[in-house]
């Protein structure tokens, strides 16, 4: 009963911040855009805030989190000057990549004015692209992340103002990673929308990093969406790292489209956060396409970490292969649901997933819940899904060869993780998120609020 | 291919063996469901009070209780208003010979095969008919007896040990378990009782055949079995309905209690009436089962065979509790037409050094749609807890589905779990690699789907392994001649 009661806190609080804001929300914003927003409201009206009794957030309650927090919004940018410096700094040596920043959710125009991109790459503010882009935008804005699908969705939606559009053109093969840092810094506690679009052409190739980062020990609430549409033959790598301090619950939806003989390469690293919630959609809508999802997130404290994979095959001939793990110490929960729907006219499916999870204490707690859809008997679908503690037999192995426990611990452990990391096909970046994790896993990051990346300096 | 396409086709066509209505005269109460209708069942069972009382908290539960949504079956919206909830043969309390049993309903057994006379005594299985949620003959009675077992109708339990009853009675299924468990719980009609006391290793399989005769009624019965301590039984459960175009409801709960290294298993054939080749008619079959591994190093085994049906929908569960405590649960679900089955189990691991093991195999072919859904949670104190999952699912034809959903909740560090799942069709190369060798495309699919289903059907006792054999036979191999 009171979590009735409580969704009707919630519910209406946030449609009455939307009511009153309209104005500065909508406003610079053309009408086709703003009109996503009303049946928005009537998606999460109806849906409410996720929590355990919604199928797909069972393991991840946010009712008590949208309950209590009374964050302010920014409608308009905040007018930081952000210390470039201090972000490029934690940049990996020897590590080049076009930087892409946002502060607050916001495409930071100051800071990105001067960096160079390839010849025909459009990146800019989503404002910006609505003006100058925006046959493209209109085409595909909404179409992936669909309001009435996740309650998220539809808050970011309502709220949605900004963001990075990024657009490459047909054939263009772009060596140099895009990195995109979303800096979060507030003087109170604050509430943040991202919308993101990326669109590739055919043939084209490229590399996204996707980092976040809190420069400040506010409590934030991120609610980050990318729709992304790959075209045909096109390859992608989108790599996320996840390191904000123990206050942020980070919510990043990402929606892909993806057409004939295209492939995708998705990996989300996750080292520190309060509440994660990672949301991927894959439709492989196009023969021979095929898309590797990888995901290794690593929880202590009272953290929450659950991914959420949907894989729909829609075309006959695509293959999908899933690989997540997770490593949970202290009071942290984690959470897995993969989902692979085969629909009925996807003949010759190559379908696997795999999630396997480690527990050091006993106060962890993992659900997992992989799933299979086929409505097609020409497949070959398979999941597998394990929990369980560090083999006793390896670390009687490593010890009998004069290794101290804790030190064979941490190398299992490391090996339990490295397979995740294996996958990531820039080298340089594999290195540092090798030792980012090895330096996680001996618990030397979480001392220090700041990011990951400000320690390998 | 073209071979598959008869086969699969020959498949979708074959009829129902157990399709007849016994010409047996019943005596039913008025259709639809009140407080009236529960205290008439009450009072024509000659139930003491706290019964009624059960059955009305149950009623009232119920009323509160909204119909569950979440499975993975389409269905039409049941009036509980129309089902007749009381259907019992006339004369029933009478039998003291099989000669005096109304020969129509002898017959019935006949065709269903049960072993109910006296000459299939050979077999050693003592067998509890159950016809229209009414117990009509329970055999071996007095050879049970004489070792202490109880064995017989849950209306006599009810007459006869209402200490058991009281005790006993929803301790694995609450009345407030679910929507079908209140429902049952209210209008339950009968059904059969089982106590082995402690140190008896029961010498024979026990056996219930359940059978909807009626028209317009639904079956609700309930089985309670009790293994006291190091006791041993292993139990049977058998059923049939004719074929009608209507969908009828089969709402039962079986509650399993082992105590102290006891050991109980339960093994299903269920082939109730599937409905036509165009989904029309055929049981719901909502069944709530539940062991409670109560005792320390106490063992349930479910085991079950699920043929029939237009929805089946029903998850064998097994509670823990006990430290060292085993579970057990092997299915083969097979679908065909437009049977839809939702189907799996829950192992909850309360007790520390708690082992379960689950093996469920899907089969779907037709229309049919086929689902394992299944929870594996490991409580915080359960310690070294270990479970292992392996669902398979094999797709014959391309407009089937199969569809896997585990929740695996694990809340130690000590304890491991592993889950798999697969889901294929029948290989091209396999059946190329047994025609090379001579054998027919029909007996080549026969041989693997048999194979397939082996690893669960060799767990079955030997009578029932035989006809489940047999009714795999009749779905897949049987068709092709």
């Amino acid at each position: 009963m009171t979590e009735v009661l409580e969704k009707i806190g919630a519910v209406p609080r946030i449609s009455e911040i939307y009511g009153t804001n309209l104005t500065t929300i909508a406003d610079g914003l053309p009408g086709w855009m703003n009109h996503t927003r009303y049946p928005a409201l009537k998606a999460f009206q109806r849906m409410g805030i996720p929590g355990f009794r919604t199928e797909n957030y069972k393991y991840t309650d946010l009712t008590r989190l949208f309950e209590n927090e009374n964050f302010r919004r920014s409608f308009t940018p905040d007018n930081f000057e952000v210390n470039l410096s201090e972000v490029f700094s934690c940049d990996v040596p020897e590590f080049d990549t076009h930087l892409i920043l946002t502060v607050n959710g916001w495409y930071d125009e100051i800071s990105n004015k001067d960096t160079q991109y390839p010849e025909g790459v459009i990146v800019k503010s989503l404002r910006n692209a609505i003006k100058e882009n925006t046959e493209l935008v209109e085409k595909y804005y909404g179409k992936l992340a669909l309001s009435d699908e996740d309650p998220l969705i539809a808050l970011n939606t309502l709220f949605a103002q900004d963001g990075i559009f990024i657009y490459i053109p047909d054939n263009l093969h772009i060596s140099k990673p895009l990195q995109i840092i979303n800096v979060l810094r507030s003087d109170d506690d604050l509430y943040v929308t991202q919308r993101n679009m990326l669109i590739a052409g055919k043939n084209s190739q490229a590399k996204i990093m996707l980092c976040d980062h809190t420069l400040v020990p506010q409590q934030f609430i991120n609610n980050n969406i990318t729709e992304v549409q790959i075209g045909e033959e096109a390859v992608i790598d989108i790599y996320s790292i996840q390191n904000q301090h123990n206050k942020t619950a980070s919510f990043s939806g990402i929606y892909v489209h993806q057409e004939r003989s295209s492939e995708l390469v998705t990996n989300a690293i996750t080292l520190h956060g309060g509440i994660i919630r990672n949301n991927l959609k894959v439709l492989l809508d196009g023969e021979q396409a095929s898309a590797k999802i990888c995901g290794l997130a690593l929880s202590d404290k009272n953290q929450h970490v659950d991914n959420y994979t949907n894989i729909e095959h829609i075309k006959p001939n695509c293959q999908s292969n899933q690989l997540y793990k997770n490593i949970l110490d202290d009071n942290s929960t984690g959470g897995f649901t993969g989902r692979i729907h085969v629909l009925p006219y996807a003949a010759k499916t190559a379908a696997f997933q795999r999630n396997n999870n480690v527990l050091l204490t006993n106060a962890a707690k993992m659900n997992t819940k992989p799933q299979l859809v086929i409505d097609n008997d020409d497949v070959k679908c398979s999941h597998g899904a394990t929990v369980g503690r560090i083999n006793d037999e390896a670390l009687f192995y490593l010890q009998a060869r004069g290794i101290n426990e804790k030190e064979a611990r941490l190398m299992l452990m490391f090996a339990f993780a490295h397979e995740v990391l294996a996958e990531i096909k820039i080298e340089k970046l594999r290195d540092v998120i090798d030792q980012l994790v090895n330096k996680r896993l001996r618990g030397e990051v979480s001392k220090c609020h700041s990011c990951a990346l400000d320690c390998i300096r | 291919m073209e071979d598959q396409n008869k086969l699969i086709k020959e498949v979708t066509q074959r009829d129902y063996r157990f399709g007849f209505v016994s010409d047996i005269e019943t005596d039913t109460i008025v259709k639809g469901l009140n407080e009236e209708v529960i205290r008439i069942i009450s009072a024509k069972k000659d139930e003491p009070e706290f019964m009624l009382e059960f059955r009305l908290k149950a009623y009232r539960r119920w009323l509160t209780m909204k119909m569950p949504e979440w499975a993975q079956i389409k269905m039409p919206v049941i009036d509980y208003q129309e089902i007749i909830y009381y259907a019992a043969p006339t004369q029933q309390a009478k039998y003291e010979s099989l000669n005096e049993v109304d020969p129509e309903l002898l017959r019935t057994f006949e065709k269903l095969g049960i072993p109910l006379e006296e000459q299939k005594m050979l077999s050693g299985v003592a067998v509890d008919a159950v016809i229209d949620s009414v117990s009509v003959k329970t055999t071996f009675k007095e050879t049970l007896a004489e070792r202490g077992i109880i064995f017989c109708s849950f209306s006599d339990a009810v007459k006869h040990h209402p200490d058991l009853i009281q005790k006993y009675l929803g301790m694995a299924v609450p009345y407030n378990d679910n929507y079908f468990a209140a429902l049952n719980s209210a209008v339950f009609s009968d059904g059969s009782f089982v106590y082995i006391p402690k140190g008896t290793r029961c010498p024979m399989e026990l056996s219930t055949y359940f059978r909807i005769n009626a028209k317009n009624t639904g079956q609700f019965e309930r089985t309670l079995i009790i293994a006291d301590d190091d006791s041993y039984v292993s139990y049977l459960e058998g059923c049939t309905a004719p074929m009608r175009d209507e969908n009828q409801l089969h709402a039962a709960i079986v509650e399993i209690i082992a105590m102290d290294r006891a050991e109980v298993k339960y093994s299903t054939v269920q082939n109730w009436y599937p409905g036509d080749k165009n989904g029309k008619g055929g049981i719901f079959n909502f069944v709530t089962k539940r062991g409670i591994c109560k005792g320390v190093s106490s063992k349930i085994c479910w085991n079950q065979v699920e043929t029939g049906s237009a929805i089946t929908w029903k998850y064998p569960s097994c509670v823990l509790m006990g430290d060292n405590s085993i579970a057990e649960f092997n299915s083969v679900a097979l679908t065909n037409n437009y049977q839809q089955a939702d189907t799996g189990t829950k192992m909850i691991h309360i007790g520390k050094n708690t082992k379960s093991t689950i093996v469920s195999k899907g089969i779907s072919a037709g229309h049919s749609s086929n689902s394992y859904r299944g929870l594996v949670r490991v409580a915080p104190k359960a310690e070294n807890a270990r479970n292992y999952s392996q669902c398979d699912s094999l797709l014959l034809g391309d407009t089937c589905g199969a569809h896997t959903f585990p929740y695996i909740e694990v809340g130690n560090s000590s304890s491991i779990i592993e889950h798999e799942a697969t889901t294929s069709k029948i290989g091209e190369d396999q059946i190329f690699y047994c025609n090379q060798r001579g054998i027919s495309t029909e007996d080549a699919i026969g041989m693997i789907v048999n194979g397939y289903a082996r690893e669960v059907i060799n767990k079955l006792p030997m009578e029932f392994a035989v006809e489940a054999q047999k009714l795999l036979q009749i779905s897949l191999e049987g068709s092709v001649g």
